[in-house]
C-alpha cells in the first residue's frame, strides 16, 4: 500500500464522524432548532452501538443501536424545547452533560473490552482494483451512508416539497404555520434526523474508528460537526468539503510530524481548528451568501397558539 | 426511666469504644485514580497494587478507592475527604495531583501521603515513579530485530522528561541491534485520545514504519498494528488480549511490591517521606511474555532484561551523542538520575525536532 493511499485511506476514517454528525445538525438547523447536544448524542450512539454489537456479536445490530441511541436522545431534546418550550440552548447542553454522565455509567461494564470491528464492504473485482480499489470500493457501510446521507439531504432540501416545507418552517415560522403546516411536527422529525445522524457517527467512533469502548471518547466532535454546520452556512456540499478539509489538515499535520518537518507539534494540532476558523471567517464575510442560508428561525421557540 | 436511659447510654458508650478500638487497629488505606479501573492500563495496574495490599495484610486493613477523578480542584476535594475519614495513608496515583496532596498533607500532618511520579516531597508526602525507560530499552532492541523496514513508529503525549528518556532508551536499545534504525516521533498532544493515536498509528505504518509503540495510553495503536499487519507493544498492562497476534511484550508497571512495603512500614512506625524510583530490579517495571517472536529474538530479550535486573546494564551509558552530535555523556559513564529526570533533548539517530 503505497504511502499516499494511506493517507487519504486515514482522511477518510477522520472525516466520516464529523460529516455524519455535521449533515444530521444541518437539517436540524434547517427546520429553525438548534441543538448544542450532539456531542450527547454522539457518545450515547458510541456507547449503546459498542454494547450492541459486543452482546450480540453483531456490528451492523450495533449501528442500529447507535442509531437509535441518537433518535432517543433526540427525541428527549424535541420533547423538551417543541412540546415543553424550554431554551434550545440551554436544553442542548444538558443533553450534552447527560449524554457524556450516561454513557460514562451505561459502559462501565463494556471498558476495555476487545471490540468488534465493522467489517468494510469487499466488492468482489472492484475492491481489487490497485489504488482506486480500496480508496472508493473498501471502506465499510457508514462511509457510503454519510455520503448517501449527505447527498439525500441535498436532493430533499433544494429539490423536493418536504425541503421547501423544512425551510419555510425554519425562515419563518408564523407564516409556514398560517399556511397549514405543523410546524411543531416538522421539528420533531427534523430533530429526530439529525439525532439519527449522531448516533451513527457515534456508532462509527466505536465500531470502525477505534474499535472499542472509552469513556469520552468522541472527545468534542460533535462540537467541531457543529462548527461545521455555521461554517458551511447551512449547504449540504460545504458541509462535505468542510467535513474533509478539517480530516484532511488533520491527518496531514500527523504526516508532517511522522516526515519530521520542523514545524512545532503544538501548532500542527492546532492547524484543524485554526483552517476552520479561517474558513468560517472567510465565508461569513459573504454578508448575502449567508443571510439568504440562515434559518431566520433559528433557536426560537414557536407556539402555535400565537 | 433515668437508670434505664442511663443503662442505654452506657451501652452505647461501649458500642462506640469498641468500634473506635478496632478502627484504630485497622489501617485504612486510600488511593486516587485519575482514571476508570476498568481503563486496562494506569489506573488499572494501581488499582492492583490496592489489591495487593489488601492480600497481603488481610484484617490489618482496609482500602477504600475514589476512581475518575480529575486533576485539579476536584482532586483536592477527592483527597480531603478520604483524610477526614480516617484514612492514615492516602496514595495519591497521577502526576496532576502533586499540588492537591501537598495542599492537603499541610491540613492533616498526620496522614501520611505518597504520591506517584511528582517531584515534590515534604514531611508527610512521599514520591514514587518506576524506571519505565529500563523496559523500553528492551523494546528497542525487540523492535530492531523484528522490523523488517528498519522504522518504527512512536506515539508519544507531551514533550517532558518521561517521555522523552522513554524515547531515548528505546532508540539507544535499537542501535545495539541496527545502527542504522530509524525512529518516526508523532506527538498527539494527549495522554489518553484513541482516536488521534489510533490516526496516529495509521499513518506511522503508511509511513513505512512496521513497529508501533506508544507513550500514551490507550490501546487504539496497538490494535492497528494488528489490523494492518504491523507489530507493537502494549503500554503500562499487558494487553495481549486486544493484539493476541501482533503485541511482541508489554511494558507492566507492577505497583504491588513498592505498596505493600510502604503500608508494612507505616504499622511498624518506621514510614518516613522518601522519593522512590524503582524499576526492573525492584519487580516495580516488568515484562510481559515475550509473544510473537522467534525464539532467539526472545532469548535476546531476556538476556538485555536479565542485565539490567542485576544492574550490570544501564540503558543510559555513556559514550552518547546528542541528536546535535554533541557529547552528552563520556564513554564509560552511567548517566545519574538527576539528569536523566530532567531529559529534554534527543540522542543521536532521531529524526524530527523535540518540541519545547
Amino acid at each position: 500500500m503505497g504511502a499516499f493511499e494511506a493517507v487519504i485511506l486515514t482522511i477518510i476514517t477522520a472525516s466520516t464522524p464529523l460529516l455524519l454528525a455535521a449533515i444530521g445538525e444541518l437539517v436540524t438547523e434547517r427546520s429553525g432548532v438548534l441543538n448544542l447536544g450532539v456531542e450527547g448524542m454522539m457518545i450515547m450512539g458510541a456507547v449503546c452501538g459498542f454494547a450492541a454489537a459486543y452482546t450480540s456479536q453483531s456490528a451492523m445490530l450495533g449501528v442500529a443501536a447507535g442509531l437509535i441511541a441518537g433518535v432517543g436522545m433526540s427525541l428527549l431534546f424535541a420533547f423538551l424545547t417543541q412540546t415543553l418550550m424550554t431554551s434550545q440552548v440551554a436544553t442542548g447542553l444538558s443533553l450534552t452533560l447527560l449524554g457524556l454522565g450516561l454513557s460514562g455509567l451505561i459502559g462501565e461494564a463494556f471498558t476495555g473490552l476487545p471490540g468488534i470491528k465493522l467489517a468494510a464492504l469487499d466488492i468482489p473485482f472492484l475492491s481489487d482494483i490497485p489504488f482506486i480499489g480500496p480508496i472508493l470500493f473498501g471502506h465499510d457501510i457508514l462511509v457510503y451512508a454519510s455520503l448517501a446521507i449527505t447527498a439525500g439531504a441535498a436532493y430533499v432540501l433544494f429539490r423536493t416539497r418536504l425541503g421547501l416545507i423544512i425551510t419555510a418552517v425554519g425562515g419563518n415560522h408564523h407564516s409556514a404555520h398560517a399556511l397549514g403546516y405543523n410546524v411543531i411536527r416538522v421539528r420533531y422529525g427534523c430533530i429526530a434526523f439529525g439525532g439519527g445522524c449522531s448516533g451513527l457517527a457515534g456508532a462509527y467512533l466505536s465500531l470502525a474508528y477505534t474499535p472499542q469502548w472509552i469513556e469520552n471518547m468522541s472527545s468534542g466532535r460533535g462540537w467541531i460537526a457543529l462548527a461545521l454546520v455555521v461554517f458551511s452556512t447551512w449547504l449540504p456540499g460545504r458541509v462535505l468539503i468542510g467535513a474533509y478539509l478539517f480530516g484532511a489538515v488533520w491527518i496531514m499535520g500527523l504526516y508532517v510530524q511522522a516526515l519530521g518537518v520542523a514545524i512545532p507539534a503544538q501548532l500542527l494540532s492546532s492547524l484543524p481548528y485554526l483552517v476552520t476558523i479561517v474558513a468560517l471567517i472567510i465565508i461569513s464575510g459573504n454578508k448575502t451568501l449567508t443571510k439568504v442560508n440562515t434559518p431566520a428561525c433559528i433557536g426560537q421557540p414557536f407556539a402555535p397558539e400565537r | 426511666m433515668k437508670k434505664l436511659i442511663g443503662s442505654i447510654a452506657l451501652s452505647l458508650a461501649m458500642v462506640f469504644a469498641v468500634g473506635a478500638a478496632s478502627a484504630a487497629e485497622k489501617l485504612k488505606i486510600g488511593f486516587i485514580y485519575v482514571g476508570p479501573i476498568g481503563d486496562h492500563g494506569w489506573s488499572y495496574q494501581h488499582d492492583q497494587g490496592r489489591l495487593a495490599i489488601e492480600k497481603a495484610f488481610g484484617d490489618k486493613v482496609e482500602t477504600v478507592y475514589v476512581e475518575k477523578v480529575a486533576e485539579g480542584p476536584d482532586a483536592e476535594r477527592a483527597i480531603e475527604r478520604l483524610a477526614r475519614k480516617g484514612a492514615g495513608l492516602i496514595f495519591t496515583t497521577s502526576f496532576g495531583f502533586m499540588e492537591p496532596t501537598l495542599k492537603v498533607a499541610k491540613r492533616f500532618p498526620k496522614v501520611k501521603f505518597e504520591h506517584a511520579t511528582g517531584y515534590k516531597q515534604s514531611k508527610n508526602v512521599a514520591t514514587y515513579n518506576a524506571r519505565f525507560y529500563e523496559g523500553r530499552y528492551i523494546i528497542g532492541q525487540i523492535a530492531a530485530k523484528m522490523s523488517k523496514s528498519g522504522t518504527a513508529g512512536y506515539i508519544a503525549s507531551f514533550p517532558i522528561p518521561e517521555v522523552v528518556m522513554g524515547i531515548n532508551s528505546f532508540i539507544l536499545g535499537a542501535q545495539t541491534i541496527n545502527p542504522n534504525f530509524k525512529l518516526k516521533v508523532i506527538w498527539v498532544n494527549s495522554w489518553f485520545d484513541p482516536g488521534k493515536e489510533a490516526d496516529a498509528a495509521k499513518v506511522l505504518i503508511g509511513q513505512g514504519a512496521d513497529i508501533i509503540t506508544q507513550h500514551t495510553d490507550s490501546t487504539a495503536p496497538l490494535q492497528i498494528a494488528a489490523d494492518k499487519g504491523a507489530m507493537g507493544f502494549g503500554q503500562a498492562s499487558n494487553m495481549i488480549k486486544f493484539a493476541p497476534k501482533a503485541q511482541l511484550t508489554s511494558i507492566v508497571d507492577n505497583w504491588a511490591p513498592y505498596y505493600v512495603r510502604r503500608v508494612r512500614a507505616v504499622l511498624d512506625g518506621t514510614w518516613t517521606s522518601s522519593n522512590t524510583w524503582d524499576g526492573l530490579t525492584q519487580g516495580t517495571v516488568e515484562m510481559a511474555p515475550y509473544t510473537n517472536m522467534p525464539a532467539d529474538v526472545a532469548a535476546m530479550a531476556k538476556k538485555t532484561q536479565a542485565m539490567i535486573t542485576s544492574g550490570k546494564l544501564h540503558p543510559f551509558t555513556g559514550p552518547l551523542y546528542k541528536q546535535d552530535g554533541s557529547m552528552a555523556l563520556a564513554a564509560g559513564k552511567v548517566m545519574d538520575d538527576g539528569t536523566l529526570s530532567g531529559m529534554n533533548w534527543y540522542v543521536k539517530g532521531i529524526d524530527g525536532n523535540l518540541p519545547k
